[in-house]
């Protein structure tokens, strides 16, 4: 029983490596657990809408102000002035204000709304390993060692990749942790507010697009605002007369005025970032700039300006490594350093084995603290962020609970205190605080809270058994719960 | 030592997961010396010296960086696909997949393919780079559960009926 679960969870691993874009496994279970996606669970501080496929930063009110002041002026652009210019000049003017309008919308949503190319944090595998070869490199010390840093020559250049402590990844060239966003991004270009997004390498071009093209959309309208004024003064014959007649011109002259001088700005200056193919915060730290040094160069920069735009706008587009949309569900069992409680999953073994993935040497764990799920048949509520999930094998027990909430006795897996989300989930509770761990032993000590689901026959003694034992060694073995949760099948640290 | 039978490589894999328990796992690290381009070191890992010959993984290494190369290529296709899909207003992606897609598709069959025939023989597991961020190259190395000394019961059952 034990292996024949062992051998489906791994089927359901097998499967999931063989595709990139896999589609949900296929369990015979999977329809009876309400499948979480990975964005659900996403560590950085972005917002989702649709359902995983828009992605923003979290203060969005700026973007809303953007749109608010591209639709109104353009309104009033078409509304109020192009009759009276198709009338009196030619109609193609309100048909390229048309084109260009929808094209700057276009750009501006694509620029917000996609993943500007965030780098997924570090498995706690990955991260272990790392920390071994930095301590191995170091010198294991008491205190915390300075930022670690690697070098490395690009093209001749030497170029210094940080550590990021909140990521647990050494930072690719060129790539950056937003604050804002808490991620790290490739090709980081800017955190740009009037988007409501980072700006990176996945939609760098987008974001220039737009600004190029609202430039073009700003002075179009503020040429033809003015022109339609000076048309109808020479008409009606008087300037002020005209502006009564058309009161929302002077709006959209004001408008355009303002916008011109910076939009028109920012356009130029990254029109000599792409051709020089640096990044705003390359260009701002100086990183490339000769005044450093004699042979300080542009290492990425392919010689001429004609292929630095060409390979920045016209380049192949990296696809998300994030996977927002992907089903949350098990992965590889976990590798974990050892523990000192391992006389106490024996039991807890025996009672999962129909459950869980056999993976009875991994006693070790991970030097991440890890909460375990008493209640492993809550599939659907494992958020943390590392995108912990049920699948597989751990969906046969079927769900009782109504909600994934907190009234579950389940505690999500999760990595690290420092990687604590803002958005944590009501039910991802992170056992180093120790308020929250006060409120997960409460849930332990409570197992009868935990509605018995139907047909949930042969788990509910374990349950009982397990939730004792694991209140048991719950404070000082919390390290062990790792190894618990793969034990049961409940843990999958993957990438996200 | 596994038990390789006689059937299709595919069983090789179900063996290894059915015997086998994790015991490590080597992180292939990328190779910035051309840029941010991707691309994987080429460096042997000393954990793997006992378990694969050094040429079997050069060979999958360089091989998933030209498929890598291939798919980042700047010329005359990707422009082409570039302009396409900005007159298309990016519309053009809801029916058709990008080259990089494309790509990445090949390199999941190339590590399925290289995972059944070299790899699982061998007791390791090659996790492809796109589920870690394209930051590592993740092999994990599995030993059979009956050499190792582990104290649950279940496992030496299930050893034994390997055997």
């Amino acid at each position: 029983m034990h292996l024949g679960v062992s051998e489906s969870m791994r089927e359901c691993e097998y499967s999931q490596i063989s595709t990139r874009s896999s589609t949900p496994m296929e369990t015979p279970f999977k329809k009876k657990i309400p499948k979480k996606r990975k964005w659900e669970s996403f560590p950085g501080r972005n917002k989702f809408y649709c359902d995983g496929r828009i992605m923003m930063a979290k203060q969005t009110g700026v973007f809303y102000l953007t749109l608010v002041l591209i639709l109104v002026t353009c309104g009033l652009f078409f509304t109020f002035d192009c009759p009276f210019l198709a009338e009196h000049l030619t109609p193609v003017i309100p048909v390229v204000g048309g084109v260009l309008f929808v094209f700057v919308l276009g750009t501006l949503l694509r620029t917000s709304f996609s993943d500007p190319g965030v780098l997924p944090r570090a498995t706690p595998d990955e991260a272990a390993d790392l920390e071994r070869q930095i301590d191995v490199a170091n010198g294991s010390t008491g205190y915390r060692p300075p930022p670690r840093t690697k070098e490395v020559v690009i093209n001749g250049q030497t170029v210094k990749l940080k550590y990021c402590f909140t990521c647990k990844i050494f930072r690719p060239p060129r790539a950056s942790h937003c604050s804002l966003c808490d991620n790290c991004v490739e090709r980081f270009d800017h955190h740009c507010p009037w988007v409501g997004n980072c700006v990176g390498r996945r939609n760098y071009r987008f974001f220039y697009m737009f600004i190029l093209s609202l430039s073009f959309l700003t002075i179009f309208i503020f040429a033809f605002v003015i022109t339609h004024i000076i048309l109808r003064s020479s008409h009606r014959g008087g300037f002020l007369n005209a502006l009564k007649d058309s009161p929302a011109s002077v709006l959209e002259v004001v408008v355009c005025f303002f916008s011109v001088w910076s939009i028109v700005g920012l356009s130029g200056f990254h029109t000599y970032l792409i051709s020089s193919n640096q990044t705003t915060n390359e260009d701002i730290k100086g990183s490339w700039s000769s005044k450093r040094g004699k042979d300080n160069y542009n290492p990425y920069s392919h010689g001429n300006i004609v292929t630095n735009c060409c390979a920045a706008l016209c380049g192949p587009l990296p696809p998300s490594l994030i996977d927002r949309r992907g089903f949350v569900y098990l992965d590889t069992p976990q590798l974990a350093p050892p523990t000192n409680g391992i006389t106490v999953y024996g039991s807890t073994q025996s009672q999962q084995s129909h459950m869980a993935a056999a993976t009875p040497l991994l006693q070790q764990q991970s030097s991440e603290p890890v909460i375990i799920t008493a209640s492993p048949e809550n599939g659907g509520a494992l958020p943390s962020r590392t995108s912990l999930g049920l699948g597989g094998p751990c969906t046969s027990l079927p769900l009782g609970q109504p909600t994934p909430a907190t009234s579950t006795a389940s505690l999500s897996c999760q990595e690290s205190t420092d990687m604590l989300p803002v958005h944590a989930h009501a039910h991802s509770h992170n056992h180093s605080r120790p308020l929250q761990d006060q409120v997960a032993h409460h849930h332990f000590l409570t197992p009868e809270d935990l509605p018995s689901p139907p047909g949930m026959l042969p788990c509910n003694t374990p349950l009982g058994h397990s939730h004792t034992v694991q209140a048991g060694f719950y404070n000082p073995a919390s390290q062990d719960s790792l190894h618990e949760d793969s034990v049961r099948g409940l843990v999958k640290l993957s990438s996200v | 030592m596994f038990c390789l039978l006689a059937e299709t490589s595919f069983h090789n894999l179900q063996e290894l997961r059915h015997n086998a328990s994790l015991a490590n796992k080597v992180f292939i690290q990328r190779d910035y010396s051309e840029g941010t381009t991707c691309k994987f070191q080429t460096k042997f890992p000393s954990e793997l010296e006992s378990r694969i010959e050094r040429t079997l993984f050069e060979d999958t290494v360089k091989t998933l960086n030209n498929y890598y190369t291939e798919a980042e290529k700047i010329g005359g296709q990707s422009y082409l696909e570039g302009c396409l899909a900005c007159a298309t207003a990016y519309l053009i992606f809801l029916c058709m997949e990008t080259r990089y897609e494309k790509v990445l598709k090949k390199i999941a069959k190339y590590i399925q393919e290289q995972n059944e025939k070299i790899y699982a023989p061998r007791g390791l597991l090659i996790t492809d780079p796109i589920e870690r961020g394209m930051r590592v190259i993740e092999i994990s190395i599995y030993e059979d559960r009956g050499s190792s000394g582990c104290s649950s019961g279940s496992s030496s059952v299930s050893s034994s009926t390997a055997r």
